[in-house]
């Protein structure tokens, strides 16, 4: 997996660090500087040592530049153990109408929006969680590009961070995800790479609601299952950030 | 504790000691979690290692072990662990080790105090370690019948105890006696690691050394079995039932790669399953008259049923219920030869179609016969094997397994010879094919020897394996046959059905599904020189040459597969409804799934058989006789 982010060609791209740095300069808002200040782990760093941030959004659609965050679970852990008592889970307004689809998914209604807070409200305290931790998403492109958009609008700059993708690790460890038409014949089913189907190759166990926080913790699990599976505690945390 | 926690509480509340706590203190426990993951044989505790906290386990299995290395407990989803070290002095008493692969909740020292102080119901039961022995007594029965989902693995009860094989019989026995085991691996430790060489069993010290009175100096090498039939650590129990099933052995060591992780006994299975076929098969040779085979063998259909509902594969059906026919078919010539006494010379009994193939299903009659040994002189020693081929075919009777109409059954003079007649046989059929004789005899390049001295069977089967190859004409004759049988499909996939007798308006899974597979899979075995019996053992020697294509071996395997398991489906239904299992189905019984990939998998048939027409030149009227 590429260990540096998307960027300038010719020149060696700069570490995940030396971003942070750089961006620290640059950041106009506070809180953006203070995160970019509490820095990013050496990219060498083991991944037994590395503080980790579990993340998941529910929104009311897949495009950031045309749906908002609804709500934002996340837990603080390690590969030893994820804090439960640290988690958090907050419901947000969101800037468009919600639509009576995404109610159905996400069991969030009109009058938990009605009473929940904009996003600029809680952004301390999701900066809280963030700083000096590396996130961990189930498909990165929710949580990261949703982010960066809703700060452009709220703090006018976006936002740079790198994560881990626990859906990215699965799609690489079954390239060959596509049953023939006979394998389907005898129900071999094409391998998913959703997060509670990954979770059960792992033999995690099925958990019966879904909210933003349980995704998070269900993919913060399901990352130290992939790990001591398929890479071991010692592996460098650029080996699987992108 | 937040709101979207509640699954995680949840859970917790299902089990003792937290069934009973007030919410406010599970919010409070639950606030206190950490989560981890344990990938399956990592050790989680350690003997003597600090340990601060209470372990709950979310899903998997773990081993409790005490400090001498033997096993305690084994315990699973809801259960707890760790509690006497934090009770004594927070050093861990009982090492812990993950089975499968683990979840855990782990709950702080302190919160583990302060419940213990303030919840009764929490305190009696993380002190009294009796409850959750039998709760997890009671709840391994409930997952009992998961013998395809659990690793062998789970029936490791220690770690295995060997000797080099320099030992001599009395240090072995010693060994064997202090360890309580009742097999000793024997290790070669010649090299630079140790490797398994040979086993010896408790079974083996009597009928080999105490019977024969050998002087407790013999090196345990002289006795000791060689060859030895492992399985490897990642297997499911139900394959190490196969394994024992087919081989006959009642102890196999579970390898994980050149390493012995421990050793499994028929015992332990059994003990595991107490419906699984292994229990039938033991069962059966604790029978002492035909009497007691018949009563059992009414248990039969049930196994077989219960299989079904298991999910296990055609493979493993076919395989257990052969399995279970031929421990019928080797006690009763136990119980006949304790009858008639010892037989006077060496002989073979040999099964043959399908119990031979591994693919036996409930509804099948006897297809068997007899290997002599070269010194058989009919006018002495013929009345005895008479007698012995008659008491195993009238208690097979008994116990269902019907008289074959065909007259295939060592009870048939024709088929109670010498080896060196039956070599004669299998040369003649080979050398001098004729279809109508062939037709009759096809059923003999599927055998194996199942009592007495095997060896004469394997003679037969190299033989024909080394023959069989260099015969074009037999070849082309056992193709023709095997294009007799065709798949009932017509013209736009529609399902041809039987247009009179009893059976109208159906079609037969067996007559032109999996018998014309079998068949054609076999002159395809026969060609490339196997010595496999089974199909899909045959496919995969088939698949080592260049003979058929990747993509059309695939296609047969799952064809077989598909075919067979909707028969086996049929039959198990017919059972379950107290009807008598047949092979004839309606096409408005099947799924419209069923019927749809039927027809899939009858077409591969079809396209196979005009591919063996061709590679074996087999057009009916050329070449013919």
């Amino acid at each position: 997996m590429p260990s540096n982010p998307e960027g300038q060609s010719n020149t060696p791209k700069p570490t995940w660090p030396e971003q942070y740095r750089e961006l620290a300069q640059q950041a106009k808002s506070p809180l953006l500087k203070a995160f970019y200040e509490a820095g990013c782990v050496d990219p060498d760093m083991p991944m037994s040592d590395v503080p980790l941030v579990a993340l998941d959004f529910e929104t009311t659609g897949l495009d950031p530049n045309e749906h908002s965050i609804v709500s934002v679970g996340l837990v603080p852990f390690t590969l030893g153990g994820i804090q439960l008592g640290r988690c958090w889970h907050q419901v947000v307004r969101p800037q468009l109408p919600l639509h009576q689809t995404s109610i159905e998914v996400h069991g969030i209604t009109h009058s938990d929006i009605d009473k929940a807070p904009d996003l600029n409200e809680v952004l301390d305290k999701l900066f809280s969680y963030l700083n000096g931790r590396i996130p961990v998403v189930h498909y990165r492109d929710i949580e990261r590009p949703f982010l960066n958009v809703a700060l452009q609008w709220r703090l006018g700059e976006g936002i740079r961070f790198p994560v881990i993708d626990t859906m990215a690790i699965e799609a690489h460890l079954h390239p060959d995800r596509r049953p023939t038409r006979w394998q389907r014949l005898l129900g071999k089913k094409p391998v998913s790479i959703r997060l509670a189907d990954s979770r059960q190759r792992y033999g995690l166990p099925h958990y019966a609601s879904h909210n933003a926080l349980i995704d998070a913790i269900g993919t913060a699990e399901l990352l130290q299952a992939q790990i001591h599976h398929h890479f071991g505690p010692n592996t460098p945390v650029k080996d699987l950030w992108l | 504790m937040q709101a979207e926690l509640i699954d995680i509480r949840n859970h917790m509340a299902q089990y003792p000691p937290f069934d009973e706590m007030p919410e406010e203190l599970m919010d409070q426990v639950v606030g206190g979690v950490e989560v981890e993951y344990f990938r399956a044989g990592t050790q989680i505790l350690e003997f003597g290692q600090d340990n601060t906290w209470l372990y709950y386990i979310r899903s998997g299995a773990v081993e409790i072990f005490r400090r001498s290395g033997e096993l305690y407990n084994r315990i699973g989803e809801g259960d707890i662990f760790g509690q006497f070290g934090l009770l004594m002095n927070k050093t861990v008493r009982f090492p812990a080790k993950a089975l499968e692969d683990t979840l855990v909740y782990r709950i702080p020292e302190a919160t583990f105090q302060y419940l213990f102080e303030n919840d009764d119901g929490f305190a009696d039961f993380v002190e009294t370690e009796d409850r959750s022995r039998l709760r997890s007594a009671l709840s391994r029965r409930e997952k009992s019948n998961d013998l395809m989902t659990s690793k062998v693995t789970r029936l490791i009860a220690r770690t295995p105890v060997s000797a080099p094989c320099t030992v001599r019989l009395q240090e072995a026995a010693r060994i064997m006696t202090d360890q309580g085991v009742s097999a000793l691996l024997l290790m070669d430790e010649s090299g630079e690691h140790p490797i398994l060489k040979g086993i010896i069993t408790d079974r083996d010290l009597r009928t080999r050394a105490v019977t024969e009175a050998l002087p407790s100096e013999t090196p345990i090498s002289d006795i000791m079995s060689e060859g030895l039939i492992t399985i490897r650590a990642s297997a499911y129990i139900f394959e190490a039932m196969l394994m024992m099933l087919h081989n006959n052995v009642h102890h196999l060591p579970v390898m994980d790669k050149d390493e012995v992780r421990g050793v499994i006994a028929l015992s332990d299975i059994v003990k595991y399953e107490s419906q699984s076929s292994l229990y039938l098969v033991s069962n059966i040779y604790h029978q002492n008259d035909v009497k007691g085979l018949k009563k059992i063998s009414r248990d039969v259909p049930d196994t077989f049923v219960r299989m079904v509902n298991e999910d296990a594969n055609s493979h493993m059906i076919g395989s257990a219920m052969a399995g279970i026919g031929r421990s019928f078919t080797q006690r009763l010539l136990e119980l006949g030869e304790e009858k008639l006494g010892p037989p006077p010379i060496p002989y073979c009994f040999m099964a043959l179609g399908s119990m031979a193939r591994d693919e036996q299903l409930v509804v099948t009659d006897q297809d068997n016969a007899m290997i002599l040994d070269d010194s058989f002189v009919p006018e002495e020693h013929d009345e005895y094997f008479l007698a012995l081929a008659k008491f195993v075919s009238d208690g097979l009777a008994e116990c269902g397994y019907t008289y074959c109409t065909g007259e295939i059954m060592a009870t048939n003079p024709k088929w109670r010879q010498p080896l060196r007649v039956w070599k004669g046989y299998f040369t003649d059929w080979i050398e001098n094919p004729k279809a109508e004789a062939l037709l009759n005899s096809n059923i003999f390049f599927d055998l194996d020897g199942i009592h007495g001295n095997t060896g004469f069977a394997e003679e037969l089967k190299a033989l024909v394996a080394e023959k069989a190859s260099h015969s074009q004409r037999f070849l082309t004759l056992l193709a023709r046959n095997a294009l007799n049988r065709t798949p009932p499909l017509g013209f736009f996939r529609t399902f041809v059905l039987e247009e009179d007798g009893q059976h109208r308006k159906t079609f037969n899974l067996k007559r032109r599904g999996t018998a014309p597979l079998s068949d054609l899979i076999r002159v395809h075995a026969l060609a490339c020189g196997s010595r496999a019996q089974n199909s899909f053992e045959r496919l995969k020697v088939i698949g080592q040459t260049k003979l058929l294509l990747e993509d059309d071996l695939g296609n047969l395997r799952d064809a077989l597969e598909f075919i067979s398991i909707v028969r086996i489906r049929h039959q198990a239904l017919a059972i379950e409804d107290g009807r008598k299992p047949d092979n004839n189905v309606r096409p408005e019984d099947l799924s419209p799934f069923e019927r749809s990939h039927l027809k899939d998998a009858f077409q591969v048939v079809s396209n196979a058989q005009k591919f063996l027409r061709f590679r074996y030149n087999a057009q009916v009227g050329r070449n013919a006789q």
